[in-house]
């Protein structure tokens, strides 16, 4: 081990070399106060609703119609992990949670049914490896995300990743996020593809003008009940005024946001009651007052940081697009290839690659997590991991010539599954599995769904690659269906005189910033159906597409009503697969009425949703 | 891997008193009790004189050093409760071996003394056991001694497996010791069985401790149940944690020092029995294992509570 150590140094020093800066997100006195609070709070002490909104602030998240137990949400900025805290997060699991530690679509880590008394030992231990629940629920500003490709991706001006962790830092503990009239969310992009900056409260990509770093500004886009893409703000707003331009932004939503009607209190309601240009106008009549007015003190915490020990790695020439490790891959290639067609990307910076590490729903046990550091900490030469909006790891900066060795140990600890960037790779929302507003079990049908997709091979169809599967357990979007190309969302209906879980299938959707849009409801489809409708929309679209056509392209085209074969709308499409959808009286079959990991009668059962304080 | 010098400096210690004259059994008595109001994890070492030499009075958790000590003057028996192949493969100098099922299959008390007998075990003699399952079966085993009459009982602060990766010594030669008499005396107070379980029901000042997974815990336990997950009492390195760590998690959830406490796992009382010692070690003094645990309560068709309401199984990601 050691000599590979020595081996990865001179290959660092040979092609540049860089040490991550080391941020520091917790605070120990908050987990005492924690600790206090619950005593207070258990001695009937404190209010309900004014404990619920003290944890919530911390990061506690109360279980499925259990609020004696905690979902603790792990603030993530960028989505950037070190090895010593995938190890403390797996002790923590294994201590205080189920073994098991599961990534969110917002770059989180979250570790479910932690007993409410043991939440301050799961926040101490975080702030050990400088980690912090803190606003990560509640009406705060929650973790701020930057793309997991942001430094390595060929199609990017700069890295956005000093400035998405100088907000985080700058927003974390700040008295003008403590109180909001809702969350509020910001994400930053690398490219126009990735770092879904459309669905944001503000969503901001990296942009050059005249050699002048800055970005373009997506306000008010969202997924929920009702969601709404982004709007650019303006063609270009330069890096100096990033900070007014959020602070302004924040500043008006807690002003004028809603703080009556909860269903209605995320800032794209106010900017689609406003009306687009309105809400323009006055953010930038906003940032003029906060430019002027914001002290030298408070603008002095805002700092991005540049990492001076960065030597800048060698350009690629060969490479411009993610993903492309190009070669007739079929399901009878051996595990490698597959893996390398499948799970790999070719960085920007010469000869060195990012993988990534599917897992199930983001799920991924204590001992595995263990393994993931120490193959980090061998392999990849930044010795960070990033977590993925689509509930993977990506691992960056690893050295092409250890990419077999890489592969070698990760089949070893059970994750070398390929599919991570394909349509196989499910995305699926912790559902019924632990969320109070869940109807269905999306998380175990994501994970059905991804196990047999695999098994038919998806992840080799080219044509498929591009596609994705995103799956809610309730119509509110933390499963983020709305943006994929086959969307599901949970919900319950009486069939043949019976309930039955089943999901609204939506058509079209996509995150990226260019030609983001919102999926269209096609189609009911009963829980234990979802599979089946899968593989016959494949069928339709291997029957109907033309030469070159992917399947996110032909959806498109039959949303659009431009087919140009059989089918031609979607009524055509629903028309064919509605008898998929059809289910047996239940006294024939009444495991078809039952949701995924039950054995008993389906019964929509949910309480208070935990997403606002 | 962290070194024995490490190891060392996270402990506090009290330097071991040897061949100290016997002193009047009320001094002994007083600093005894004046080290459980400190609450420090101490060698607390009693001495006096039985014709069979300097005899120690363990703690609950015996370190390291303590146990080397007490190997070289020859004044302790060690106890190793892993199976006979494995002990046969290699073991703590001078340990005896007594496989868990050896113990549980007839596990009667006149049968438990008179299995002590055969260890070479007498009334007094300090006792040591280990295991290399994160103290659970070492635990179950120290506690029946202990239910027999054998108070003089510690559990080694580390399993086999940290003891040989630190590098100490090991031997593989089976030990056998001259038979002895012990006496019995069965103390009840640390006994408990479903019966009892059941008449503690609704009474605040009794505590019911499930120390299984979560998980387990969740989907099914016994009324009024609180679950402090076996999960939660060691680390790495030891068996245990600190004691200062323990109380805190006893002290999070509102359970008061002279609350009664009665735990109880999922069949035979191991798991629970390690949690036995760490609440013993928080500081708590009246403290029951229900040995036959959940598996008794569910063959006795007593009330159980399920939680079906959520799919937490599908988290997990084995």
């Amino acid at each position: 081990m050691l000599k590979k150590n020595e081996e990865l140094t001179k290959i660092n020093h040979e092609q540049g070399s860089f040490v991550k800066p080391k941020e520091n997100w917790g605070l120990e006195k908050e987990t005492n106060n924690f600790a206090n609070k619950v005593k207070l709070y258990r001695q009937g002490k404190l209010a309900d609703d004014d404990f619920r909104r003290f944890r919530l602030q911390h990061g506690a998240y109360g279980s499925r119609l259990r609020p004696d137990y905690s979902m603790i949400r792990i603030k993530v900025p960028s989505g950037e992990m070190t090895p010593e805290q995938l190890e403390k997060i797996a002790t923590l699991s294994e201590a205080f949670s189920i073994g098991s530690a599961h990534v969110s679509t917002r770059q989180n880590i979250q570790l479910h049914w932690v007993q409410l008394e043991d939440v301050s030992e799961v926040m101490r231990g975080l702030v050990e490896v400088g980690l912090t629940t803190r606003e990560a629920c509640g009406n705060t500003v929650r973790n701020v995300m930057c793309s997991h490709f942001a430094g390595v991706c060929p199609n990017e001006v700069f890295d956005a990743t000093p400035y998405s962790t100088a907000i985080a830092k700058f927003l974390l503990r700040n008295p003008m996020s403590q109180n909001l009239p809702r969350k509020f969310k910001i994400n930053f992009g690398c490219c126009n593809k990735h770092g879904l900056v459309r669905i944001a409260d503000i969503g901001l990509v990296p942009d050059l003008r005249d050699g002048k770093k800055g970005f373009r500004i997506y306000l008010g886009g969202g997924l929920g009940a009702a969601s709404f893409i982004g709007h650019l703000l303006e063609d270009f707003t330069s890096e100096e005024q990033l900070l007014s331009t959020c602070m302004a932004t924040i500043r008006l939503f807690d002003r004028l946001g809603n703080r009556d009607n909860m269903a209605r209190n995320r800032m794209r309601y106010l900017v689609n009651e406003i009306g687009w240009e309105k809400f323009q106008k006055m953010v930038l009549k906003e940032r003029a007052i906060v430019a002027m007015t914001v002290s030298e003190f408070t603008k002095n915490l805002y700092q991005v940081n540049f990492d001076d020990s960065y030597v800048p790695l060698k350009k690629s020439t060969k490479f411009n697009n993610l993903p492309i490790v190009e070669t007739n891959i079929s399901t009878t290639s051996n595990g490698y290839d597959r893996w390398l067609h499948t799970n790999v990307v070719p960085q920007k910076q010469e000869n060195y690659f990012t993988i990534f590490i599917t897992l199930g729903a983001g799920d991924i046990t204590s001992s595995q997590l263990r393994s993931l550091a120490l193959l980090i900490r061998k392999f990849s030469s930044e010795s960070v991991a990033r977590n993925t909006p689509q509930q993977n790891f990506a691992i960056r900066y690893i050295y092409n010539n250890d990419l077999p060795a890489v592969y070698k140990k990760l089949m070893a600890i059970g994750l070398a599954n390929p599919g991570a960037l394909t349509i196989t790779s499910a995305v699926g929302c912790s559902g019924t599995t632990s969320c109070n507003l869940a109807i269905t079990n999306s998380h175990r049908l994501a994970k059905e769904v991804q196990r047999t997709l695999l098994e038919l091979g998806f992840d080799v169809d080219n044509d498929l690659r591009n596609s994705t599967i995103k799956i809610s357990g309730c119509p509110n979007s933390c499963g983020q269906h709305e943006i994929a190309t086959i969307g599901f969302f949970g919900g319950a209906a009486r069939i043949e005189n019976s309930m039955a879980p089943v999901y609204t299938m939506l058509f079209g959707g996509n995150g990226y910033e260019d030609e983001g849009k919102l999926g269209k409801a096609i189609m009911r489809v009963p829980a234990k159906r979802v599979i089946d409708v899968i593989k016959k929309i494949v069928e339709l679209y291997k029957n109907e597409k033309s030469s070159s056509e992917t399947l996110d392209m032909w959806i498109d085209r039959i949303i659009n009503n431009n087919g140009n074969g059989n089918i031609k709308n979607m009524d055509d499409i629903k028309t064919l697969l509605t008898p998929v959808t059809q289910l047996p009286p239940f006294e024939e079959d009444q495991e078809l009425y039952q949701d995924y990991g039950n054995d008993i009668k389906f019964v929509a059962k949910t309480a208070r949703g935990e997403c606002a304080a | 891997m962290c070194s024995l010098i490490n190891l060392k400096n996270n402990k506090s210690k009290t330097k071991l008193k040897y061949n100290i004259q016997s002193k009047p059994k009320n001094v002994n008595v007083k600093s005894s009790n004046l080290k459980q109001q400190n609450q420090k994890q101490t060698n607390n070492t009693k001495t006096h004189f039985k014709g069979k030499g300097t005899i120690y009075k363990l703690p609950i958790v015996c370190d390291v050093e303590t146990l080397r000590t007490l190997i070289r003057k020859k004044a302790a028996r060690v106890v190793d409760v892993r199976r006979i192949e494995d002990y046969k493969k290699g073991h703590i100098p001078t340990a005896v071996s007594l496989p868990l099922a050896n113990l549980l299959s007839n596990d009667s008390p006149e049968q438990i003394v008179k299995l002590l007998e055969t260890l070479g075990i007498y009334d007094e003699m300090p006792v040591v056991v280990y295991d290399d399952t994160f103290g659970a079966l070492a635990a179950r085993v120290a506690w029946t001694f202990q239910y027999v009459g054998h108070e003089n009982t510690s559990l080694l602060e580390m399993t086999y497996t940290n003891w040989k990766n630190l590098g100490l010594e090991i031997e593989n030669r089976i030990n056998k010791f001259p038979e002895t008499t012990h006496s019995l005396k069965l103390n009840h107070s640390i006994y408990a069985d479903a019966t009892y379980v059941e008449s503690i029901q609704n009474n605040p000042d009794k505590v019911l401790v499930d120390s299984r997974e979560r998980l387990n815990f969740l989907s099914e336990h016994i009324p009024s149940a609180k679950n402090i997950p076996y999960t939660m009492l060691g680390n790495n390195n030891h068996i245990l944690r600190s004691v200062d760590e323990l109380k805190r998690f006893v002290e999070n959830r509102g359970i008061t020092q002279d609350s009664e406490i009665i735990t109880y796992c999922g069949s035979v009382g191991t798991l629970s029995g390690l949690a036995f010692y760490a609440l013993k070690l928080a500081g708590i003094k009246n403290i029951k294992l229900y040995s036959k645990s959940f598996k008794d309560w569910k063959a006795l068709g007593k009330p159980k509570i399920e939680f079906k309401d959520a799919n937490y199984w599908d988290l997990s990601a084995e």
